[in-house]
C-alpha cells in the first residue's frame, strides 16, 4: 500500500520558539554575559566636540591609578588597519576611518583613546580622566549648509563636502513631466532615528597565544564578515580568526557594520595576551552606533487628471556622516531601486547627492533606503489624490500593475517577481471597513473632531540578494548532517539574533526528512562550526537562509535514500521518510529507523555504489532573483489641533511576504515592524545643534515607543508565493516598518487637511502638528 | 564594604564598593546575568527585579540599599524548574523575540498582576510604560500578560 507523501506539518505552523525557555529563565548568554578569567576592560575616550583639532593627549593623571593595565592612543596603532566600507558607487570620495582619531575629530562620540583597566568601574574613572586637548572648529550639520560655498570641509583634502554623487534613471523623466496635467512637488526631509537594539554593542575578544588563535565573541549580525575584516585589520590569517556571535539582542541593521571597538579589542587582545571586553554604553549607542535615514529632498511627480502617473523625480541629499560605515552608500541607492514603489511608473529618476558632514555615518535601519523610498511616494501620492480631487485608495489602484502582469519590469530596472497589489489593497480596505471610515471623518468634524485616514501600498525589495546584484556575497549556505544516532543537527551561515530561525529552520528540515522538531539542532553563528556564511539582514534569513537549508536537506535525503535501499532491498526512487523512519514505498512493511541508517553510512563497511561514507551535505544557496513582499496599510488617527496631541485608533496591515513558514513569527515580525516604523513617524528623531553635538542621546530625550502609543494592530494577509527560492517565501523582517511610517503621517496629514495642511515633516509630534494647525486656521 | 541580601531565596554577602549598582552587584557579584542593562537613564526597565517583593529597576538601586533585602531576579522566578505562568505564557504568545527585555518585562508584569490580577488592555500597556521592548511592537507582550492573568485567576 503506497503512502502519499506527507502533508506539510510543521511548515505553516504557528509553532512557538525552541529559543524561548532559556530567555525566558534569564540563562541566555549575551556578550557581557561571558565570563572569561583574567578579562580586562576597555572604556572609550571619545571627542566632545563635532569637530577639532587634537593638540595632545595627555594620560599622565593615570601613571599611578591602580589598575590601569595600558592605554592606546593612535600613534600606538599602527599598522592596524582602517574600518572596512562596502558597497560604494563609482566616483564615490572614501575617507580612511582610523580606528582611533589621530589629529582631527570628525564626529562628537569618535574614539580619540582606549583605556584598558582590571575593572569595569575603573576602565570608566580612568577613560574620564583622560586629558585631550581639543581645538574645536565649526562643524558641518546642516546639508544645505555643507554645500554652500566656502562652507567648513569635515574632510580638509577633499575640495568639498560632496561625498558622491549617484543617479538613476528610466525612461524620460523631463518628456514626462511636459506631458502630465498635473505637477505636485514637495520637499521631504526623513530625519535621522536611531536603530537602538536594546542590547547595545559588545565584544569580548581573547587571544590564545599558544594556538596563536584569536577569537571573538561580538554582539554582530555578520560574523563571517567580521572574521574576514578583523583578520585583516589587525594582519591575522582569517583562520586564525574565530568569531562567534552568543545571544544577539536585536540588530536592526546597526549590528551588520564592522565597529572600530571590534578591531581595538581584537589588536589589544593579543598585544596583552588578556581578554579584553567593551560593553557600550547607552549614550555611546546613541554617539558612536550607525543611525538610519538622514534624506532631505524634493519630490516631484507628473500625472493625468484620470490620477495616472507618468513621471517622478526624487532629488536628495544623504547625510553620510563623517565617515561610511559598511554599507553607508549602497543604502542610498536602495531608495532609488525602489522609488518606483507598487505602481506602474513609466518614467523615473533619482539623483543622490552624498554629503559629509560631522556626525556619526547613515547606514542600514530596519528597511535601509527602502522606507525611505516608500515613505517619499506615498507622501506624494497622497498629495497628488488631493491635487486632483481622487480618493488616495482610487488613485493607488489606479496606478498597480495586474496580477497577470508579474514579473513586472520596473522604469527602477528590477523585475518584481510575483505580486497581487490590488489584491492586498482590497483586503485592507474591507478590513478596516474604509467607506465606514471616511463616513465616520465627516460626523466626526461635524463635532470638531479630527479624524484622518492614512493609507499606504509598498513593495520592498527582499531576500539580498543576487551575488551580482549586491556586489558580491549575496547566497547563503547551510549543511545538514544526520548524527550516527538520527538525531538531525543543521548548521547555518545566517546569523539570526532575534528572529526565531532556530525554529523555523527546524521546521524545514522536520517535513523535508520527515522527523519530529525535537530531534533537530540548529547551530548558527560560530564560524570555526558552520560553513562559510554571509548573515542576516535585508530580510534574507529566512528566504536565502533557509533555501539554503531546504536543499541541504534534500541532498542529505538524497544519499540517505540510497544508503536505505542498500539496507531495504529497494529501488532508492522507492525510498520514502516519514515519523521518523524510511520507508520503501511499495512495501511499507519495509521500514528502518534513522539510526540504522546513518549507522551505516557512518561504519562505511558496505557503501551503496558511487556513494561517499557519512550523511553530511552543504549548499550554498544563490537566489537567482530578489524577492518583492508587498502591502497596504489602512490608519485611523485622530489629531487634537488644539493641543498637536495624536491618537492612533486603528492599525489594520495586510502583507503579503508569500509562503510564510510559522505564522506566529511573522506576526511577530510585523508587529515591531510597525512599531519602529510609526515610532519615526511619531515621535523619533535625532538632533544635532549647529556645532556638532548631538543633544537628545540619550533615552530620557529621545522619544521611543512605549505599549501605550499603539492601538492593537489588526494583521491579516494575502499570499502570493515567489519562484525565486524552493520556500515560495519572501521575506518579512522589514515589511512594517516600510509600509507604517506612511501611513500614520498620512492619516495625521488628512485629519489636518481642514487646516490647509498638506505635509508635515516628522516626526508628527504635537508641537509640529500645533503650529502648522495654529498657523493656518480652519479653512471650512 | 559588607552587603548582604536574599537573592532568590539565597542570603549572600559580597564586599563591594559604596558606589555599586545593585544591577552590577547582581550581574557581575553574583554571576546571574539574566537583569540587563540597556540604558542608563532608568528609563528602559531592562534590569527590573523584585525587591522586596517590588518591581525596580536595579540600575537605579544602589547594592547597599538593598542590604538585608530580599531581591527576586528572572533566574529565581520559575519555581521549582517550573515556568511561572507569566514566563509559560510569554512562550505561548511570542512575547519576545531577541529577548532582552524579557526579564525586565516579566518581573514587571508580575507586579502589575499583583496589583491588579484582571487588567484591561489599556492598563497592560500603561503598566508596562516603564519597560522598552524594541523587538515586539509590544502587542504579543499584552497577549501574554492578558492570558497569564487568565491563567493565574485559574488558581
Ligand atoms: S538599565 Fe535601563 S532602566 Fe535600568
Ligand atoms: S524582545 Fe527584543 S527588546 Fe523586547
Amino acid at each position: 500500500m503506497a503512502k502519499a507523501p506527507a502533508a506539510p506539518k510543521f511548515i505553516g505552523s504557528p509553532i512557538k520558539r525552541r529559543e524561548d525557555p532559556k530567555l525566558l529563565r534569564g540563562l541566555a548568554r549575551y556578550v557581557d554575559d561571558i565570563d572569561l578569567p583574567g578579562t580586562l576592560h576597555m572604556a572609550i575616550v571619545r571627542s566632545s566636540f563635532g569637530r577639532a583639532g587634537i593638540r595632545s593627549v595627555d594620560i599622565n593623571a593615570l601613571t599611578d591609578l591602580p589598575g590601569v593595565v595600558a592605554v592606546y592612543t593612535a600613534a600606538d596603532l599602527e599598522g592596524v588597519g582602517p574600518v572596512p566600507v562596502s558597497g560604494l558607487v563609482p566616483d564615490a570620495r572614501v575617507p580612511v576611518q582610523p580606528v582611533l582619531a589621530n589629529k582631527e575629530v570628525r564626529f562628537a562620540g569618535e574614539p580619540v583613546a582606549a583605556v584598558i583597566c582590571e575593572t569595569r568601574y575603573g576602565a570608566a574613572d580612568a577613560a574620564a580622566l583622560v586629558d585631550v586637548d581639543f581645538e574645536p572648529k565649526e562643524a558641518v550639520v546642516d546639508l544645505e549648509k555643507a554645500l554652500a560655498p566656502g562652507a567648513p570641509k569635515v574632510h580638509e583634502d577633499y575640495d568639498d563636502n560632496v561625498a558622491f554623487n549617484w543617479e538613476l534613471v528610466g525612461g524620460d523623466v523631463e518628456k514626462g513631466l511636459a506631458e502630465a496635467d498635473v505637477i505636485v512637488k514637495q520637499k521631504i526631509v526623513n530625519g535621522r532615528v536611531v536603530p537602538l537594539a536594546l542590547e547595545t554593542r559588545g565584544v569580548l575578544a581573547s587571544y590564545d597565544p599558544g594556538e596563536e588563535k584569536l577569537t571573538l565573541w561580538s554582539s554582530t549580525q555578520v560574523p563571517h564578515k567580521l572574521r574576514t575584516h578583523i583578520a585583516d585589520q589587525i594582519g591575522m590569517a582569517e583562520n586564525r580568526v574565530r568569531v562567534i556571535t552568543p545571544e544577539v539582542g536585536g540588530g536592526f541593521g546597526s549590528k551588520l557594520n564592522i565597529y572600530r571597538e571590534e578591531a581595538l579589542a581584537a589588536y589589544i587582545s593579543r598585544d596583552l595576551g588578556r581578554p579584553v571586553k567593551w560593553i557600550e554604553s547607552r549614550s555611546e549607542n546613541f554617539l558612536a552606533t550607525i543611525h538610519g535615514r538622514g534624506q532631505m529632498g524634493e519630490v516631484e511627480m507628473g500625472l493625468m487628471k484620470d490620477g495616472t502617473l507618468i513621471a517622478l523625480r526624487y532629488t536628495v541629499l544623504a547625510d553620510c556622516g563623517a565617515y561610511y560605515q559598511y554599507l553607508t552608500v549602497a543604502i542610498f541607492t536602495l531608495t532609488g531601486l525602489m522609488i518606483p514603489g507598487p505602481y506602474k511608473l513609466p518614467n523615473v529618476e533619482m539623483k543622490v547627492t552624498g554629503v559629509f558632514t560631522n556626525k556619526i555615518a547613515t547606514d542600514a535601519y530596519r528597511g535601509a533606503g527602502r522606507p525611505e523610498a516608500t515613505y517619499v511616494l506615498e507622501r506624494i501620492m497622497d498629495i497628488a489624490a488631493a491635487e486632483i480631487g481622487m480618493d488616495p485608495a482610487e488613485i493607488r489602484r489606479k496606478n498597480f500593475p495586474a496580477k497577470s502582469e508579474f514579473p513586472f519590469a520596473t522604469a527602477a530596472g528590477l523585475s518584481y517577481d510575483s505580486g497581487d497589489y490590488a489584491g492586498a489593497l482590497d483586503k485592507a480596505l474591507e478590513n478596516a471597513g474604509y467607506a465606514d471610515m471616511r463616513r465616520e471623518q465627516v460626523e466626526a468634524r461635524k463635532e470638531g473632531r479630527y479624524l484622518g485616514i492614512g493609507l499606504s501600498t509598498y513593495v520592498e525589495v527582499c531576500g539580498m540578494g543576487p551575488s551580482a546584484a549586491l556586489g558580491g556575497q549575496g547566497w547563503e549556505s547551510a549543511r545538514v548532517r544526520v548524527e550516527p544516532g538520527g538525531k538531525v543537527t543543521v548548521f547555518s551561515g545566517a546569523s539570526p539574533h532575534g528572529q526565531g530561525q532556530k525554529t523555523s529552520f527546524a521546521q524545514l528540515v522536520a517535513d523535508g526528512l520527515g522527523v519530529d522538531i525535537n530531534n533537530i539542532e540548529v547551530i548558527h553563528g560560530d564560524t570555526d562550526t558552520v560553513p562559510f556564511g554571509v548573515g542576516t539582514f535585508g530580510s534574507r534569513g529566512t528566504v536565502v537562509g533557509g533555501s539554503a537549508v531546504v536543499i541541504a536537506c534534500d541532498k542529505v535525503k538524497e544519499k540517505m535514500a540510497r544508503y536505505a535501499a542498500m539496507k531495504l532491498e529497494a529501488d532508492a526512487s522507492d525510498i520514502e521518510f516519514a515519523g521518523g523512519k524510511v520507508y520503501v514505498r511499495s512495501a511499507p512493511e519495509k521500514s528502518a529507523d534513522f539510526a540504522e541508517i546513518a549507522g551505516l553510512a557512518y561504519s562505511a563497511m558496505e557503501l551503496p555504489p558511487g556513494t561517499d561514507p557519512g550523511l553530511e551535505e552543504t549548499h550554498f544557496f544563490e537566489p537567482p532573483n530578489f524577492t518583492f513582499p508587498f502591502g497596504a496599510h489602512v490608519v485611523l488617527a485622530e489629531v487634537d489641533p488644539a493641543t498637536g496631541d495624536v491618537k492612533i485608533l486603528r492599525y489594520v496591515a495586510v502583507d503579503d511576504v508569500g509562503n510564510q513558514i510559522n505564522p506566529l513569527l511573522v506576526a511577530g515580525q510585523i508587529h515591531g515592524g510597525i512599531a519602529q516604523g510609526a515610532g519615526q513617524a511619531l515621535e523619533e528623531e535625532i538632533l544635532y545643534d549647529t556645532g556638532g553635538q548631538l543633544i537628545n542621546g540619550s533615552l530620557m530625550h529621545y522619544s521611543l515607543p512605549k505599549a501605550g502609543l499603539f492601538p492593537r494592530f489588526e494583521l491579516d494577509h494575502t499570499t502570493t508565493p515567489t519562484d525565486v527560492n524552493p520556500l515560495g517565501a519572501k521575506g518579512v523582517g522589514e515589511a512594517g516598518t516600510i509600509g507604517s511610517t506612511p501611513a500614520v503621517v498620512n492619516a495625521v496629514v488628512d485629519a489636518l487637511s481642514p487646516f490647509g495642511v498638506r505635509h508635515l515633516d516628522m516626526p508628527v509630534r504635537p508641537e509640529r502638528i500645533w503650529r502648522a494647525a495654529a498657523a493656518k486656521g480652519e479653512q471650512g | 564594604m559588607e552587603v548582604s541580601l536574599s537573592i532568590n531565596g539565597e542570603v549572600r554577602s559580597f564586599d563591594v564598593e559604596p558606589r555599586t549598582l545593585l544591577v552590577h552587584l547582581l550581574r557581575d557579584h553574583a554571576k546571574l546575568t539574566g537583569t540587563h542593562v540597556a540604558c542608563e537613564t532608568s528609563i528602559c526597565g531592562a534590569c527590573t527585579v523584585l525587591l522586596d517583593g517590588q518591581a525596580v529597576k536595579s540600575c537605579t538601586v544602589l547594592a547597599v540599599q538593598a542590604d538585608g533585602c530580599e531581591v527576586t531576579t528572572i533566574e529565581g522566578f520559575a519555581e521549582d524548574g517550573k515556568l511561572h505562568p507569566i514566563q509559560e505564557q510569554f512562550w505561548e504568545k511570542h512575547g519576545l523575540q531577541c529577548g532582552f527585555c524579557t526579564p525586565g518585562m516579566i518581573l514587571t508584569a508580575y507586579q502589575l498582576l499583583e496589583r491588579n490580577p484582571d487588567p484591561s488592555e489599556a492598563e497592560i500597556r500603561r503598566g508596562i510604560d516603564g519597560n522598552i521592548c524594541r523587538c515586539t511592537g509590544y502587542q504579543h507582550i499584552v497577549d501574554a500578560i492578558q492570558a497569564a492573568a487568565v491563567e493565574l485567576g485559574k488558581k
